[in-house]
């Protein structure tokens, strides 16, 4: 599925500073009945954001009006657990382009990728900071360079860079997918199948 | 070929890499290819919308699971969303000629039940599915890993998988497992000394005597908690326990293909002084019977024990704080003898028929607690008749349990076996997320024999009392 390329996006961000986010977390199971892809950004963080009578949580950031942005911010280790990629669609849906943290689980990561979310992976110490920047000041911007691989805290202009490998950067500057690569590859891969055993 | 050491993850790896791309991932060739009904029907609409197939049907393999119900499945599925999934995935298999083992099927079940008892799980291979327990299949020593949706579509379009390669590490455990030490307690025993993401970036490879000496079954049941650990997956070299229980199976290979297969299979296994990135060992006279108390599967211990203090483990104490409040529970506290009210065994970490002994071994001739709802849920139609011709069904009815049919049920809770919110339920499922089981559910993962222990008696017990 298309998505918008990435390039630089400068945005305020939305705090998530907890541990072990998992996908359960990101979009519980019950919400993953759907056969087309839409309308799951309403359901992100269902369990945290709404009471069982679906009334928002008050004490929830993204029921928070001081906080907005097309950054997510999370504590260490996210999106760990199930492999849904609908919690990244979920969060794609909701218009977060870019996840920020220490330490990303590994199929949430591709996932991300693969929809055209940007996953960033800093320093615990630059982690803190981000989280200090934006408690200090909810409007408080960061700046994703892809092309660069740096992220930037606006108000104190503290960076740091970060990896990413060169194919999928090209792929999310352009608005590629590896189907695109593959297909391009199908003689090869039908030589490489009739050696299988089995 | 050179003849430098080399683990067994690094020779099936190897062996399926059809293009190596500079400064990105490996093009890898997947032998086997599971799908559901959750995660594959937005794959199957990208294909459409690119106007293009599925490049080889015959490596893909459908089976219902994930939201099928486990009582009156000869009715409609109530569910209409449910049932649209499930429709879903029966028109796709069948639009592009893809096996397909649906609500009903006299095969169907867990797709990580059925794949290796039906032979389609072989050594050697690569496996993916849209599901993070696809680690199962490592069992086999095959590299298995879960992935999206979109790498589904790319599997269906181009039978290969982008993949960078992970860092390997291995993990040995040697020793014997005591009495009613289970591979269950064995895995969340490796998981609480690492955390749930101490093996992030890794591929881990399970080694030493505990494993060597465990079943076909219980060897599944440690791979598959190996996302648990935050691996991509996990396996373990292939030995003649693998080859006696494939032989035969209805997909292995036969005769003169079933004698080349196993003689290249005997050259699968890490060779003497190959490296790893990261090595951990344990001793298995270290391991009792385990159980979590917290949300993530990192967070459990001895069932002896008292949960740890904050300072003592490795999440942060805001986590860790969210965690015990949800569940319900304070630091130092003792596990046993905290009371709970239902009872899950099944599910593709726990749902196979060594499970279903185990647990029979303790409700044997006892009665089930009248607290305690319990879902005892097979995990599939072959362990299901299983467990009947081998005399299990009378032992778990005249003890007062009730045997559901094959699905994942509640290990996930998108069909109508949910925990109601506030309860407890002692589950040998493989996560103990907030709400994984239903909304506000307090799970506490264990093995089977805690989990009949807990049955009997309506709160933690130690299953050793019993045996």
């Amino acid at each position: 599925m298309a998505y918008d390329k990435f390039t630089i996006l400068t945005s305020s961000a939305v705090p998530l500073p907890l541990e072990n986010v998992d996908t359960d977390q990101i979009i519980p199971a019950r919400f993953l009945k759907a056969t087309e892809r839409k309308g799951f950004g309403d359901n992100l963080f269902r369990d945290w954001r709404y009471n069982g009578d679906d009334t928002p949580k008050a004490d929830f950031v993204l029921n928070n009006p001081l906080y907005s942005g097309k950054i997510l911010v999370g504590g260490r280790n996210f999106g760990s657990g199930s492999s849904r990629e609908h919690a990244a669609w979920a969060i794609y849906d909701y218009g977060f382009r870019c996840v920020v943290s220490s330490f990303f689980a590994d199929i949430f990561k591709n996932n991300s990728i693969n929809v055209g979310i940007l996953p960033v992976t800093v320093t615990p110490e630059f982690l803190d900071k981000i989280f200090q920047a934006i408690e200090k000041d909810a409007n408080s911007e960061l700046t994703v360079n892809l092309a660069e691989q740096t992220i930037t805290i606006v108000s104190t202009g503290e960076s740091e860079s970060f990896d990413i490998n060169g194919y999928k950067k090209h792929n999310l500057i352009n608005g590629y997918d590896d189907i695109d690569y593959l297909q391009a590859m199908k003689e090869e891969i039908g030589v490489f199948e009739a050696a299988r055993p089995y | 070929m050179s003849n430098q050491p080399t683990t067994l993850f690094d020779k099936v790896w190897d062996a399926h890499v059809v293009r190596k791309i500079a400064d990105g991932p490996d093009v890898l060739f997947i032998d086997r290819h599971f799908i559901h009904e959750v995660t594959s029907p937005v794959a199957f609409l990208g294909l459409e919308s690119r106007g293009i197939g599925v490049l080889f049907p015959n490596r893909t393999f459908a089976t219902a699971d994930h939201n099928t119900p486990t009582i009156n499945q000869h009715l409609p599925v109530e569910d209409p969303l449910s049932a649209n999934q499930l429709k879903a995935l029966e028109t796709n298999t069948a639009k592009y000629g893809i096996s397909h083992w649906g609500l009903g099927h006299q095969k169907n079940g867990i797709v990580h039940v059925v794949g290796p008892e039906n032979g389609i799980t072989l050594p050697g291979m690569t496996i993916v599915c849209g599901d993070s327990h696809t680690s199962t299949h490592g069992a086999f020593g095959a590299i298995a890993f879960g992935i999206g949706t979109s790498e589904v579509e790319m599997v269906l379009a181009s039978q290969c998988i982008m993949q960078p390669k992970p860092k390997k590490m291995r993990i040995t455990i040697n020793g014997q497992l005591g009495k009613g030490v289970l591979p269950k307690d064995a895995v969340l025993y490796i998981i609480s000394q690492i955390s749930a993401s101490g093996a992030t970036g890794y591929f881990v490879e399970y080694a030493g005597d505990v494993f060597e000496n465990m079943s076909m079954e219980g060897r599944m049941t440690v791979c598959n908690m190996s996302i648990e650990m935050g691996a991509r997956g996990g396996m373990i070299a292939p030995d003649e326990k693998t080859f006696a229980y494939l032989n035969g199976r209805e997909q292995s290979p036969k005769g003169e293909a079933w004698e080349n297969a196993v003689a290249y299979w005997q050259t699968l296994k890490t060779d003497e002084g190959a490296g790893f990135d990261l090595e951990y060992t344990y001793n298995a006279a270290d391991i009792e019977p385990q159980i979590t108390y917290g949300t993530n599967p990192g967070l459990g211990t001895g069932i002896t024990r008292h949960i740890p203090k904050a300072a003592d483990v490795l999440d942060g104490a805001a986590s860790y704080a969210k965690s015990l409040n949800y569940m319900g529970f304070a630091e130092d506290e003792s596990i046993l003898e905290k009371p709970i009210d239902y009872v899950f065994l099944g599910s593709c970490t726990n749902g196979r028929i060594e499970d279903f002994r185990a647990f029979a071994s303790i409700v044997k001739g006892r009665k089930k607690a009248d607290n305690v709802t319990a879902w005892l849920v097979p995990g599939s139609h072959i362990v299901e008749a299983q467990i009947k011709e081998e005399g299990i069904l009378d032992i778990l009815t005249d003890a007062g349990f009730q045997l559901r049919q094959p699905g994942c049920s509640a290990c996930l809770a998108m069909n109508d076996d949910k925990i109601p919110a506030g309860k407890y339920a002692v589950s040998t499922s493989n996560r103990n997320f907030e709400g994984r089981q239903g909304p506000g559910a307090r799970t506490l993962l264990a093995s089977p024999l805690v989990a009949a222990a807990a049955a009997i008696t309506g709160k933690v017990t130690d299953p050793r009392e019993f045996l």
